[in-house]
C-alpha cells in the first residue's frame, strides 16, 4: 500500500481534516462546533462547517508542509459520504469535490462507520474483530465476513451517545452529557431499576432515557446516571458478547465516542476476560471522530482503486455499513 | 443449543456453553441454567437471568397448547429450568421434503399463536418417535408482526442453504406446510426474500 490521502471529517458536530500516509498520520487539524445551548442543531453545524472548512483545510496542508508532504504529494481527496445530518454531509462533500478539482486527483467516499472499524485495525494489535461503535448517533456491533462488515447487532431507535444527552438535557446538564454523567455516575452505587431492552440481537434506547428522566423526580442525579450507565453498558456488552459466540472471533474493538467511557471499558474487559478473547481499545484521539480516520480508509480505498466521480459524489445520510462492497481487504 | 442422542446415561453432561446459557443432562433431565454475568451488576444480572428464565419456560408451555410438541417442563427456579430430554435425532441429520412441509406447518402454528422462537435452526428440531419436537426457545418472544415472522423464517432459510445441498426444494416443502398453518404466511413469505436481500441478519 502506497500513496497520501487528506480525509475530510464532517458527519455531526466535529468537523476535522487529516493527511494520512501508509506510516502514519501527518497532520491534522479539528474545529469542533459546540452549541451555546442545547444539543447539536443540525443547521448550525453545517453553517459551522461551512465557516471553518477552508480554514481547517489550510491549516492542515501548512502542518503537512512543515512534516515535507506537500499539497502535490496528495493522491487522493477522501470523505466521509455518510452516514449523518445530511446538511453537515453536504457541506464537507462540496469542499471534498473542490479539492479534488484543485488537485486533480481522486474522490474516495468512505462510510463513517467502516473508518472508525479500520482506524482501529491500524492503531491497534486488533485483525478480524468484532467491533462495538457506539457514538452518539450510531450502536453497532460489526464484524467482517465474506466481504462485508456485517451488523449483528444494532440499536432499533437511537444512538447510546443521544439517549444520554436527551436524559442529561432533561437533566439540566450540558452537551455532550455522556462525561458529565460519567462523573455523576461515580458518586452513586445505589441502583434504581430502569428498562433493559434488548431483542434477540438488537437494542432499544429512547424508552431507557425517557425512564431515566421519570426516575429524576424521586430520585438523586447521581442514583439515576449511575443506574443509566449500568443498564445501557450492559446491554451493549451483552450484545456484544453474543456477537463473539456467534461468529467465533477472538478480538473485540471498541470505536466511538462513547467509548471514552472508562465504566464501558471495564465491563468489555471484564467480558472478554471471562470470554478468554482479547480486547482493543485504540488511542483516545482516533476513537471519536476523526479526520484520521476517514483520511485512512480512504487510503486503503484509493489503493482498492476504489474512487469515485464527481457525478457519482452525492452523501447518503442513511449510508449503512453493510452496504459496502469491501474492496480493500483480503 | 443441540441436544444429541449419545451419552443419555452419563448423570451430568455438559452439553453447550453458549453466550448466554449452559445445558446439561442430569438424571435425564435436561437442566438449562442462564449463566451470572460479571460484567454486569449483580442485581441487574439476577432480574434479567430470572425475567428470561420465566419467560422462555411460559413460551415452551405455549407453545405446546398451540399444538406443536416441546418439551414438558418439571421445574422453573431463579434462573434454572429442569425439562424433558428429547433423545430423538436432529433434524439436519434426516431432514427431507416430508419433514419439511412438517416443519412448516408447525412454524405456521407457532406465528398464528403470536410466538417468535428466534432461533429456528435445524439443530433445534428433533425427531422422536416420529413427532417433530422444536427445542430451545432461549430468544423466543411475543410478536405478530411480519417482520419478526420474516427475519424468523429466514434464519432457518439461511441454515438450509448453508447445511443441506437440495435446499431449494426443502424451501419450497416448508412454504407448502406454512401456508397451510398460517393464513398470513403469504406476506411474510415477499418479506423473506426482501430480508434477504438486506442481507441484514447474515
Amino acid at each position: 500500500m502506497k500513496g497520501t490521502v487528506l480525509g475530510i471529517e464532517g458527519t455531526a458536530w466535529n468537523l476535522s481534516a487529516a493527511i494520512v500516509n501508509e506510516n502514519d498520520v501527518v497532520a491534522e487539524v479539528t474545529d469542533t462546533y459546540s452549541p451555546a445551548t442545547g444539543g447539536i442543531h443540525p443547521r448550525e453545524a453545517a453553517q459551522h462547517h461551512a465557516k471553518y472548512a477552508s480554514t481547517v483545510i489550510r491549516k492542515v496542508l501548512e502542518e503537512a508542509k512543515e512534516k515535507g508532504v506537500t499539497s502535490s504529494d496528495i493522491d487522493a481527496i477522501a470523505f466521509s459520504q455518510g452516514p449523518g445530518l445530511g446538511a453537515c454531509l453536504r457541506t464537507v462533500a462540496t469542499a471534498a469535490r473542490m479539492l479534488a478539482i484543485k488537485f486533480n486527483v481522486p474522490l474516495v467516499g468512505v462510510n463513517h462507520c467502516l473508518a472508525h472499524i479500520e482506524v482501529g485495525r491500524w492503531k491497534t494489535p486488533a485483525r478480524d474483530p468484532v467491533t462495538l461503535y457506539v457514538s452518539g448517533a450510531n450502536s453497532q456491533v460489526l464484524a467482517y465476513r465474506m466481504g462485508r462488515y456485517r451488523v449483528f447487532g444494532e440499536t432499533l431507535d437511537i444512538g447510546l451517545g443521544n439517549a444520554f444527552d436527551k436524559f442529561a438535557r432533561n437533566a439540566g446538564l450540558s452537551h455532550p452529557g455522556g462525561p458529565k454523567i460519567e462523573q455523576l455516575a461515580k458518586m452513586s452505587t445505589n441502583y434504581i431499576p430502569l428498562p433493559y431492552v434488548v431483542k434477540g440481537m438488537d437494542l432499544s434506547f429512547s424508552g431507557l432515557s425517557t425512564a431515566a428522566t421519570e426516575a429524576l423526580k424521586c430520585n438523586s442525579l447521581e442514583d439515576v446516571c449511575y443506574s443509566l450507565q449500568e443498564t445501557a453498558f450492559a446491554m451493549i456488552v451483552e450484545v456484544t458478547e453474543r456477537a463473539i459466540a456467534h461468529t467465533g472471533k477472538r478480538e473485540v474493538l471498541l470505536a466511538g465516542g462513547v467509548g471514552a467511557n472508562m465504566r464501558l471499558r471495564e465491563m468489555l474487559d471484564i467480558m472478554c476476560t471471562d470470554r478468554g478473547v482479547s480486547f482493543h481499545v485504540p488511542e483516545k484521539r482516533f476513537m471519536g471522530d476523526n479526520g484520521a480516520m476517514i483520511a485512512y480508509l480512504g487510503l486503503l480505498m484509493y489503493n482498492a482503486g476504489d474512487i469515485l466521480t464527481i457525478e457519482n459524489s452525492h452523501v447518503n445520510p442513511n449510508f449503512r455499513p453493510d452496504d459496502v462492497d469491501v474492496t480493500w481487504l483480503e | 443449543m443441540i441436544v444429541s442422542e449419545e451419552n443419555v446415561d452419563g448423570d451430568i453432561m455438559e452439553l453447550t456453553n453458549g453466550a448466554e446459557a449452559t445445558v446439561r443432562i442430569e438424571d435425564g433431565c435436561v437442566v438449562k441454567e442462564r449463566i451470572q454475568k460479571r460484567y454486569r451488576l449483580r442485581e441487574l444480572d439476577e432480574r434479567i437471568r430470572k425475567e428470561r428464565t420465566k419467560a422462555e419456560s411460559r413460551l415452551i408451555s405455549e407453545a405446546r397448547r398451540l399444538g406443536i410438541p416441546t418439551p414438558i417442563i418439571y421445574d422453573l427456579e431463579n434462573s434454572v429450568i429442569r425439562m424433558q430430554y428429547i433423545p430423538g435425532t436432529p433434524l439436519k441429520h434426516v431432514i427431507n421434503e416430508e419433514l419439511s412441509e412438517r416443519l412448516g406447518r408447525l412454524v405456521g402454528l407457532l406465528h398464528t399463536g403470536g410466538i417468535i422462537h428466534g432461533d429456528l435452526t435445524t439443530s433445534n428440531l428433533i425427531l422422536y418417535k416420529d413427532r417433530l419436537y422444536m427445542i430451545d426457545f432461549g430468544l423466543s418472544f411475543m410478536n405478530s408482526g411480519v417482520e419478526a415472522r420474516g427475519v424468523d423464517v429466514h434464519v432457518l432459510f439461511q441454515t438450509f442453504e448453508s447445511s443441506h445441498r437440495d435446499h431449494e426444494s426443502l424451501i419450497q416443502a416448508f412454504c407448502h406446510g406454512y401456508r397451510q398453518a398460517f393464513t398470513g404466511a403469504d406476506e411474510v413469505l415477499v418479506r423473506v426474500t426482501e430480508i434477504e436481500k438486506r442481507g441484514r441478519y447474515a
